[in-house]
């Protein structure tokens, strides 16, 4: 009996020992890129890009796997930022930019479940069981999350609405 | 000013044929008031103002509709008296032509003042601080063009140590007369409120500069301010920007301001000559700022002019009023130069419209956008010493940041360079595009900013609520184990005392 504790406790030890060791001489170095790429993200792993959140979309982008035009919520703000933070050429041309969209609640459908509340990754939907929920639109990145968590439909993605403050001269067309 | 400006002149600027008069000459007219008005709560820089008034309510003329909200914003007033028919969306005199809140008033007919509470036996006697107040409640802004809210550069007067008050009456821009006519008809109460104004801010000296293609105006005004020392009026060369504070400010000192200051860095505070006499209304009579004088010019009028107009009258009632010879090429709120093309007509008077120019095809002509040829008479034209063909060409090809580098945020849009571009490149549009396109994207950072630290309060929410969920748990549990223990020991007492009566 005591022989049989004493040998599995040596080997326990020596085989965690020799796991301990390895792990720190042969750490594989990650990209400090990827890090510093993730900071400029908005870090609310939304989804939106198709990535498993803002570390793998960092990843992905770093690798050239993904065009930094990938990040809806951040728009060209961030592109422009990612492209010259990787030194890579933006094309923004390509992008079929449909503008930001914010969700909306259907208040004459909501039934107040609760379910959209606890995906959404900025806390931006108000309200409580059996109350009309609401979305306050300065919080909302737009991900959609809530969308498909909505029993009854009553979410939708709707554009931004253009303001006068947001408003921007067009560009003149090349003579 | 250096060696070469003093032999040569200034370098900056155009010449444009000023095209004020016969306008300028035709005496002031005061336009029939139309059935309903529509006050836009934005007419300032800064955040909207907030209505105070209900649909259906009685309004008297210069009754508070809105109250200024935040640091840097104006109350709104009726412009006359009535009922206020609604509070909802109205079309912003703005190239885009989308919606801005405003308040619609249903006009009674009469022209009753509402009564002020308390006005000054003396306004020399109020304390600095409470012409600023009354300037404030009046909801005066810059009627210059920027409308920024005049209280809060009143206000800087004592902080920044401001010696010297500019009072800008050059109206550089073409077909523009309405401070020309202000000048002359009102430069009694012009001099006193710039009087007012030396008095809230603690300046010694109020310099007034008029541009000297106006000799009636510079005549008036110097007559007026004749009795007080303080009160200088300084005829300066009619040239175009000469109405950009900063130009009017080195013409008048003869010192530059700093790319990135203003003029209140270097002691001198600029305003408006209409700003003035908005400010003597105010503070002599209680009066806000509910109507101004506006210039109909352009060939297109039946009867160009000065009028009187209510702010909140559509563009169409004064077109109805006045009357039009054809239809306009172009409909422009403002000055040629640097004002804005109206969507449309049913769009109303704002506090900072200058004036309305119905131009013809031939005063409108623009010629076809050609490729640059880089003569460079933009850079020799641009008042602010930039390079527009480089800026425009980098803006072109998406580089914003080269553009900023070459001080596109300098720029203040006066359009010389558009105006002397030999190819008719529409450079101002450009540099508009770039600055809106940059604010964007600065929005968006901070919007990214923002996301952040929503994302570390939701995490911090759902972390502090499965701590209490697990401390909850916990004193459930010792709670339950307390009472079992309590039902243990009552119930072995039970027992014992069994045990001893048996």
């Amino acid at each position: 009996m005591i022989a049989a504790v004493l040998s599995l406790t040596l080997l326990g030890a020596a085989l965690g020992i020799g796991l301990g060791v390895a792990a720190r001489r042969f750490a594989v170095e990650g990209n400090p890129m990827v890090d510093e790429v993730a900071a400029l993200m908005p870090g609310s792993n939304c989804g939106q890009c198709g990535f498993p959140g803002c570390p793998g979309a960092a990843a992905a982008v770093v690798a050239g796997e993904a065009p930094p035009t990938l990040c809806p919520p951040g728009g060209k703000a961030l592109a422009a930022a990612l492209a010259e933070k990787l030194g890579i050429e933006l094309d923004l041309s390509g992008v079929v930019d449909e503008g930001p969209k914010i969700a909306l609640v259907a208040e004459e459908i909501c039934i107040g479940c609760c379910r959209c509340i606890k995906v959404c990754p900025t806390d931006a939907i108000l309200g409580a069981p059996k109350q009309i929920h609401n979305v306050i639109r300065e919080a909302c990145t737009g991900c959609g999350n809530c969308i498909e968590r909505c029993p009854t439909e009553a979410m939708s993605m709707q554009p931004v609405p253009m303001t006068l403050q947001h408003w921007v001269w067009p560009k003149p067309a090349v003579a | 000013m250096g060696l070469m400006e003093k032999i040569f002149g200034a370098g900056w600027g155009i010449h444009p044929a000023d095209r004020k008069r016969p306008a300028a000459d035709i005496p002031l007219r005061r336009i029939a008031t139309p059935s309903h008005l529509y006050v836009p709560l934005q007419q300032h820089i800064g955040a909207p103002a907030r209505p105070v008034v209900l649909v259906g309510q009685k309004v008297a003329k210069g009754q508070l509709l809105a109250e200024a909200q935040g640091a840097t914003s104006a109350a709104i007033h009726a412009p006359r008296s009535g009922t206020i028919v609604s509070v909802g969306d109205i079309t912003a005199p703005h190239a885009s032509g989308l919606p801005v809140a405003g308040i619609a008033i249903e006009w009674d007919g009469e022209d009753r003042w509402h009564e002020p509470d308390d006005l000054p036996a003396d306004p020399f006697a109020l304390a600095p601080e409470d012409i600023g107040r009354r300037v404030a409640a009046a909801g005066i802004v810059g009627l210059g063009g920027a409308a920024f809210p005049s209280a809060l550069k009143l206000n800087l007067g004592k902080r920044s140590g401001i010696h010297t008050l500019i009072l800008n009456g050059g109206e550089c821009e073409p077909y523009l007369s309405c401070d020309d006519r202000l000048m002359r008809d009102f430069a009694r109460e012009t001099v006193e409120g710039i009087r007012l104004m030396l008095h809230a801010t603690g300046a010694r000296e109020a310099l007034v500069g008029i541009e000297d293609n106006k000799p009636e105006a510079i005549a008036a005004m110097t007559a007026a301010a004749a009795p007080f020392g303080e009160v200088q009026v300084r005829p300066v060369p009619a040239r175009y920007p000469m109405g950009s504070e900063k130009h009017l400010f080195s013409t008048l000192t003869g010192k530059e301001v700093p790319a990135d200051g203003r003029t209140t860095d270097l002691g001198v505070l600029v305003h408006n000559v209409g700003t003035a006499y908005a400010v003597q209304q105010a503070i002599r009579l209680g009066r806000p700022l509910v109507e101004r004088i506006v210039t109909l010019n352009g060939g297109a009028w039946h009867a160009p002019g000065n009028c009187v107009v209510p702010v909140g009258m559509l563009v169409a009632d004064i077109v109805t009023a006045v009357g039009l010879k054809q239809d306009p090429a172009r409909l422009i709120m403002g000055g040629p130069m640097m004002g804005t093309q109206l969507p449309g007509t049913f769009v109303p008077v704002v506090k900072g419209t200058s004036g309305l120019l119905a131009l013809t095809a031939d005063e409108a002509a623009a010629g076809e956008a050609q490729p640059c040829i880089r003569c460079s008479s933009c850079v020799r034209a641009c008042p602010v010493g930039l390079l527009p063909l480089e800026m425009a060409a980098r803006i072109r090809t998406d580089d914003y940041a080269g553009a900023v580098d070459l001080g596109l945020k300098d720029c203040i849009a006066c359009g010389c360079c558009a105006w002397v571009c030999p190819a008719h490149i529409p450079l101002v549009q450009y540099f508009g595009h770039a600055k809106g396109e940059l604010a964007a994207r600065d929005r968006a950072k901070l919007r990214t900013d923002a996301t952040k630290r929503l994302v570390a309060a939701r995490a911090e929410r759902l972390e502090r609520e499965a701590k209490e969920k697990a401390e909850a748990a916990a004193r459930r549990k010792a709670e339950r184990a307390a009472q079992k223990a309590a039902e243990a020991a009552a119930a072995a007492a039970t027992a014992d005392r069994t045990t001893e009566e048996s």
